[in-house]
């Protein structure tokens, strides 16, 4: 036993630093460190000189254009990028369709889709959830009638995020409501967005962001061929891609970002009279944080070692990943929000995006950071509620 | 980077888990607690017989060499069993302290002894007045022809009412509070001016107040000089700190244990308690803290040997306090969920829980620790 890295993994890491530091455009890292947005054309950008180097698909295999890193590796960029901080790469391209189709695809979708999604060509969005099918996915409805070489698609998915940017949407439909079971009667869809029938609804969250949707299938023709895996068989890609999902879900990068961010902040802020970094209750807030998160690191370690020998064992391990992080991220953000005092209150973003000549209202970051904090409050609920996963530990590794 | 054990860590775990569970039944932890030391001295031969009484010991002191990852296997295995001998305080403790002082003529007098199981030695070091503080030291030694007299009190002294020897350390310099001044001397238990009242802690363990009035003392009694003994002294307590996160861990994998066993099996409103919502959580929220808490033991074990000071001072803080409160929500939420019974003398569980809770009242609580890091924070 040995949790010391060894000297190829930290020359490795210092790769990775070294690359981004050289290559993360400058008005980019700018806006990062501002605390700006980063829109789409940056996103973009960013991910297509990753995938240039050939990382963008960190977590694939070479013979698809990944970089055929082991998981310690994968852990490092997701940390490197993170804690940088760079702009990840798209979620849905990368972590979610790309192991799925690599899985489950047919030579002519991988062929089609893996490279453009590496290059961020195509965006992508995830069609699962449905109003009356959230905790339980499996009781959705959206439906897939077969006529000839086409499904015809009628339903609404609903939290789809960035659906409004997407090119594709890769889908849960029922092709069969009268299964025995609910999980029996689901397919796995590629749907092209531009496809007539789609009509997209914008939904605002509480951060007064843009990110979620409401997407409505009115007889959307899809063609057979593109459908992932058998038909009937969606639930078992489903479960391989929720599961792929929670290898990165700790995001321990982004917490220890948002800690050092905090301590940065915290200099320029003042409490008492004295600069608020040397506020004992800020500090030990930072301690308790930090202690935690050092503890969920070396968790991740464990179960990225153990991966080694078995790439596709549930690991009961990754449920304290997905419980402790998400704990985690939600109360470093919740720092960065509460270093800005006052100033966490006010919501600047249109004057800032209407890059006025007039002096700024107020710090930039301030805002960003509360809007970090309202965006987070949704870590404990997507890719499933922190509730359902308790019950998932309580029965399927406890036994109860 | 890797978590696997060497062949001969397993051997180790599965020899001392086998002995353990031959041995160490409730009921039979009970007649060793009824023991007038608290402990049996049969049982102390058998561990000496395996060989874990020398473990972190070198090979010509009579020991094996271990490292932070063998004791952290022992350890989890005690924490389970809920063993009630000084391993801790003279293999652990005291070893350690004789180990790093580097006194060639008192290892090799004492150590062997030690890993034999002949002799066990305690760690008197903390005061009344100095709660966690390590450089609180009132205790003095003055220099008297060629040796030394030693006055002063020793509190909490674990295991100090039945050792042989103690380690005890004295200010031969200095005022309250001055890490520079304090030297750490080997004294015989028996020796003149030194009185023991014993007792036992909340878990059942022997322990001592210690008093030392003109305690006379050899020139080769002192194991480590003023200025060399300070750090010490606080490597004994980092030590103390992977040992215990280990046993800490072991316990609350048992208490887990029980407490699921018992949401399975007791009744209540027709159907067994644990298909309860509320109660699977929180079972959850304990398994999530167990994991949390062997992580840090983990970090601990490969922390303990760390030549930097810092960052290995850093890390044992973060183990001490997260390891706390780990234990402290497994340990409260355990007898929580087993109801009337978690809280009585006769169930196992309320021993697991005292266990815990004298752990992290040892070497700084988890308040202590995490005001020591918040001081660090850059």
């Amino acid at each position: 036993m040995d949790l010391r890295f060894s000297a190829e993994e930290l020359a490795f890491r210092e790769e990775l630093r070294g690359f981004i530091r050289d290559n993360l455009p400058d008005d980019i890292r700018e806006k990062l460190q501002l605390g700006h947005k980063i829109e789409k054309p940056d996103l973009v950008r960013w991910q297509r000189i990753l995938n240039k180097k050939g990382w963008a698909a960190f977590n694939w295999p070479k013979e698809w254009g990944g970089p055929g890193w082991t998981p310690i590796q994968r852990m490092m960029f997701l940390e490197e990028i993170q804690t940088f901080p760079a702009p990840e790469v798209n979620p849905f391209n990368v972590t979610m369709l790309g192991p799925v189709l690599i899985q489950f695809g047919s030579d002519e979708q991988k062929q089609r889709f893996l490279p453009r999604a590496a290059n961020l060509d195509d965006w992508w969005c995830q069609g699962f959830s449905e109003p009356g099918a959230g905790s339980d996915l499996a009781a959705l409805k959206t439906a897939a009638r077969r006529e000839g070489d086409h499904y015809i698609v009628n339903g609404q998915k609903i939290w789809t995020s960035t659906a409004h940017m997407a090119d594709w949407c890769f889908c849960l439909v029922r092709t069969n409501p009268q299964a025995a079971k609910k999980q029996e009667g689901i397919s796995f869809l590629l749907i092209d967005m531009k496809t007539p029938g789609i009509t997209v609804r914008p939904i605002i969250s509480i951060d007064g962001e843009h990110h979620l949707n409401e997407v409505f299938f009115d007889d959307v023709k899809v063609p057979v061929d593109m459908r992932v895996y058998e038909e009937n068989k969606g639930w078992d890609v489903a479960k391989f891609l929720l599961g792929n999902e929670r290898t990165g879900i700790a995001r321990i990068g982004k917490s220890k970002e948002r800690i050092n961010f905090s301590k940065q902040k915290a200099k320029e802020m003042r409490a008492h009279g004295k600069p608020l970094s040397q506020d004992p209750e800020f500090r030990r807030r930072i301690a308790a944080l930090e202690t935690e998160l050092k503890s969920l690191e070396i968790t991740q370690l464990r179960v990225l070692s153990a991966q080694k020998a078995n790439e596709r064992r549930q690991d009961p391990l990754t449920a304290v990943l997905k419980l402790k992080g998400t704990e985690l991220l939600q109360a470093t953000t919740e720092l960065a929000m509460d270093v800005a005092g006052p100033l966490a209150m006010p919501d600047w973003a249109d004057e800032l995006e209407a890059l006025s000549n007039e002096p700024e209202l107020g710090p930039v970051w301030a805002t960003e950071a509360t809007r970090g904090y309202l965006f987070l409050r949704a870590a404990s609920i997507y890719g499933g509620t922190n509730e359902i996963m308790k019950n998932i530990v309580s029965k399927g590794v406890l036994g109860l | 980077m890797d978590f696997d054990l060497t062949d001969e860590q397993r051997l180790l775990r599965d020899s001392v888990d086998r002995l353990l569970a031959d041995t160490y039944t409730f009921e039979k932890r009970k007649g060793y607690s009824a023991e007038p030391e608290g402990w049996s001295r049969a049982l102390w031969s058998r561990y000496a017989e395996l060989g874990i009484l020398g473990l972190p010991f070198a090979e010509e002191h009579g020991g094996f060499g271990g490292g932070g990852i063998e004791t952290m296997l022992v350890m989890e295995a005690f924490g389970r069993a809920l063993a009630v001998e000084p391993y801790l305080t003279s293999v652990v403790l005291s070893g350690t302290a004789l180990r790093l002082a580097g006194n060639a003529a008192l290892q090799s007098e004492l150590l062997p002894q030690i890993a034999q199981g002949k002799l066990t030695v305690a760690f008197a070091h903390g005061e009344r007045q100095a709660r966690y503080d390590l450089s609180d030291v009132l205790t003095t030694a003055k220099r008297k022809g060629g040796g030394w007299v030693i006055d002063g009190a020793k509190s909490v002294v674990t295991h100090g009412d039945s050792a042989g020897k103690l380690i005890v350390s004295a200010r031969i310099g200095g005022e309250r509070d001055d890490a520079a001044g304090i030297a750490l001397f080997l004294v015989d238990a028996q020796a003149n001016g030194v009185a023991r009242r014993a007792y036992r802690l909340r878990d059942g363990m022997g322990a001592a107040e210690i008093s030392l009035s003109g305690v006379e003392v050899g020139r080769d009694a002192l194991l480590s000089e003023a200025g060399a003994a300070y750090p010490i002294i606080e490597r004994v307590a980092e030590a103390g700190i992977a040992a215990t996160a280990a046993e800490a861990v072991g316990a609350m994998e048992t208490m887990q244990k029980m407490t699921l066993e018992y949401l399975k099996t007791r009744q209540q409103f027709g159907k067994p308690i644990g298909e309860n919502q509320a109660l699977q959580h929180r079972a959850t929220e304990m398994f999530v803290a167990l994991e949390q808490g062997r992580s840090l033991a983990m970090l601990a074990a490969m922390m303990v040997d760390e030549p930097d000071a810092a960052e290995r001072q850093r890390n044992i803080a973060m183990v001490k306090a997260g390891v706390g409160q780990a234990a402290r929500f497994v340990s409260q939420n355990a007898v929580q969920l087993h109801g009337g019974i978690g809280m009585t003398e006769e169930y196992a569980v309320g021993h697991y829980f005292r266990r815990c809770m004298v752990i992290e009242h040892s070497f700084g609580d988890t308040g202590y620790h995490l005001s020591r890091l918040a001081e660090q924070v850059a």
